[in-house]
């Protein structure tokens, strides 16, 4: 782990930043509060030590957002609607529903496009340029247009995070079953091999480290579509729920606690599949 | 336009022609409400109809985009460059920016909402934010893909550290910053619209569409989403034709 010392460094450097910037930021609403108390004769480490510890700070401090945390994932029973473990669920369901549709449907198309070559020219510079568009701005619409035919609850959600996932995962695709030499494809041709067969036996095999690669990026991209979707369908719950009634009501360390649950469920997801990728890749004996 | 760029661009033309028309035509026969999918015809007349507030909400949004765009992707830049000289910063902050560029980054608009007012300051920070390290990641890979020959050639003109970056290690970067620069058009676009749903002035894009949705405008929703898809569009191939000028020495662009 040769990486472990400049790692720790870094992550104390970033700890100690944000001490002091929390007492920075939050020091003149502090000194508010103790006007208001009619306090006057206050040091300055008591200054410092108290806006790391407000209620409403403008930056919470790192404690208090493990304390939040703490308190929300392990003191509140999982059912409870207070819990951060029921709303990350929903959004985890929303997400993984979502990406399973979204790595199903980009990889069918993906493999369409390589199969059939009128397909690529018409379709594929559509793909590239959706990627260029902001496809997020059409989440509320979405929710809307889904509700106009009673569908609710998870559904809406799982549709915008299946949408976001799944241009990354085509392009990828279509990237990895590119990706045999000619050489090769040669081979299977005096081999006499049906199209089927070289897309199977070589193609498929030939594409999984862009497989892995494109599906931690369609995973990560589902996950903001399930948040983002969250955010404008607040009532069933889940973080992007959690972050707007965070701001609602100005309950910033809430914000902070609901937006270390998706990073660290990003990280979970986007973590698990590259473990996955890289136990299946030595199995196949890529080289790493 | 020669024959060769007209053959390339014909076949997506016909398809999106195809699309359009499909859509006009099921809309028309099937009788599908305005409400849950207007007709591209219908969305284009509400397009030229609303073109004073159209106008308004781009430039709102795109104050924050560009601001936001200029400032993450240069900060991104330097901050490439300075850790540069240092393995052990190096090895430090990129693992971690690998992972931020994972996270659902745009979760910081309420807060950024909160500390910079509603305005579009608090959407620049937002795409500041977002696009700091895709620029980090890709810059510092950029600055060590110039070769060993190269640098010992510059080593044998006696070149000192400042040299060799300007005349060899930047240029030789230039690719992969402009990769970054190109991922940054989008990330900035959503960036800038997700945080405009957090509370923004009436008006901005983003506002547009969370607020015509609830009126169920949808055709003012769709309008705005051309907008915004045109302008994502344009934004990416001004970068991509500023690439293809400053990078034409690139093997990719010099193969065709």
């Amino acid at each position: 782990m040769k990486s472990l010392l400049p790692l720790t460094t870094v992550l104390l450097a970033i700890f100690a930043v944000w001490y002091v910037a929390a007492v920075l930021m939050n020091a003149s609403l502090q000194r508010d509060a103790f006007a208001n108390a009619g306090k006057t004769d206050y040091s300055a480490a008591e200054l410092a030590g108290a806006s790391l510890n407000m209620e409403r700070p403008k930056l919470p401090a790192p404690h208090q957002i493990v304390g939040e945390l703490n308190k929300l994932v392990f003191e509140t029973p999982p059912t409870s609607k207070r819990s951060l473990v029921y709303h990350a669920l929903i959004t985890l369901e929303e997400t993984v529903i979502g990406f399973a549709i979204g790595a199903a449907l980009g990889i069918a198309l993906a493999v369409a496009i390589v199969s059939l070559k009128p397909l690529e020219r018409s379709i594929m510079p559509w793909i590239v340029a959706s990627q260029t568009v902001p496809i997020i701005a059409l989440a509320p619409m979405i929710v809307v247009i889904l509700n106009q035919f009673d569908i609710g609850g998870m559904t809406p959600k799982a549709v915008i995070a299946a949408y976001l996932s799944f241009f990354p995962i085509t392009v990828g695709m279509v990237k990895g079953l590119r990706s045999p030499e000619p050489l090769q494809l040669d081979l299977m041709r005096t081999y006499s091999a049906t199209p089927a067969q070289t897309l199977l036996k070589l193609r498929a095999p030939a594409s999984l480290p862009f497989f892995f690669a494109s599906l931690k990026i369609g995973a990560a991209a589902a996950l903001v579509g399930a948040v983002v979707a969250e955010v404008t369908k607040s009532e069933d719950g889940g973080l992007g729920a959690r972050l707007l009634a965070g701001s609602y009501y100005g309950q910033t360390v809430q914000i902070w606690a609901a937006l270390f649950a998706a990073a660290a469920l990003s990280a979970t997801l986007v973590g698990a599949i590259g473990i996955a990728g890289r136990l299946t890749l030595k199995r196949m004996a890529f080289s790493p | 336009m020669n024959a060769r760029a007209l053959e390339d661009l014909a076949p997506p033309l016909l398809f999106g022609l195809a699309v359009l028309a499909l859509w006009e035509m099921g809309v028309r026969l099937l009788g599908v409400p305005a409400i849950i999918l207007p007709a591209p015809s219908a969305i284009g007349l509400r397009l030229a109809t609303s073109i004073p507030t159209l106008t308004a909400d781009f430039f709102q949004t795109i104050r924050g985009v560009l601001a936001g765009y200029f400032i993450g992707s240069a900060a991104g830049l330097i901050v490439a460059i300075l850790i540069d000289r240092s393995g052990f910063l190096q090895r430090g902050l990129l693992p971690l920016g690998n992972l931020v560029s994972a996270l659902p980054i745009v979760g910081v608009a309420p807060i950024m909402v909160m500390w910079f007012g509603f305005d579009w300051q608090s959407k620049a920070a937002v795409v500041v934010i977002m696009t700091f390290f895709p620029m980090l990641v890709n810059a510092s890979a950029g600055l060590s893909s110039a070769g060993a020959m190269e640098r010992d050639l510059m080593k044998t003109y006696a070149a000192d550290y400042w040299q060799t970056l300007l005349k060899l290690r930047l240029p030789a970067a230039l690719p992969f910053v402009f990769n970054a620069l190109k991922i940054n058009t989008t990330l900035a676009m959503i960036g800038a619209i997700v945080a405009e749903f957090f509370g923004t002035p009436t008006v901005g894009m983003g506002f547009r569409i969370s607020t015509e949705v609830g009126h169920l405008s949808i055709d003012m929703v769709w309008a705005t989403i051309v907008v915004a898809a045109v302008t994502g569009s344009a934004f990416y191939a001004l970068v991509a034709l500023i690439e293809r000028r400053a990078t034409f020495w690139h093997a990719s662009y010099r193969a065709r």
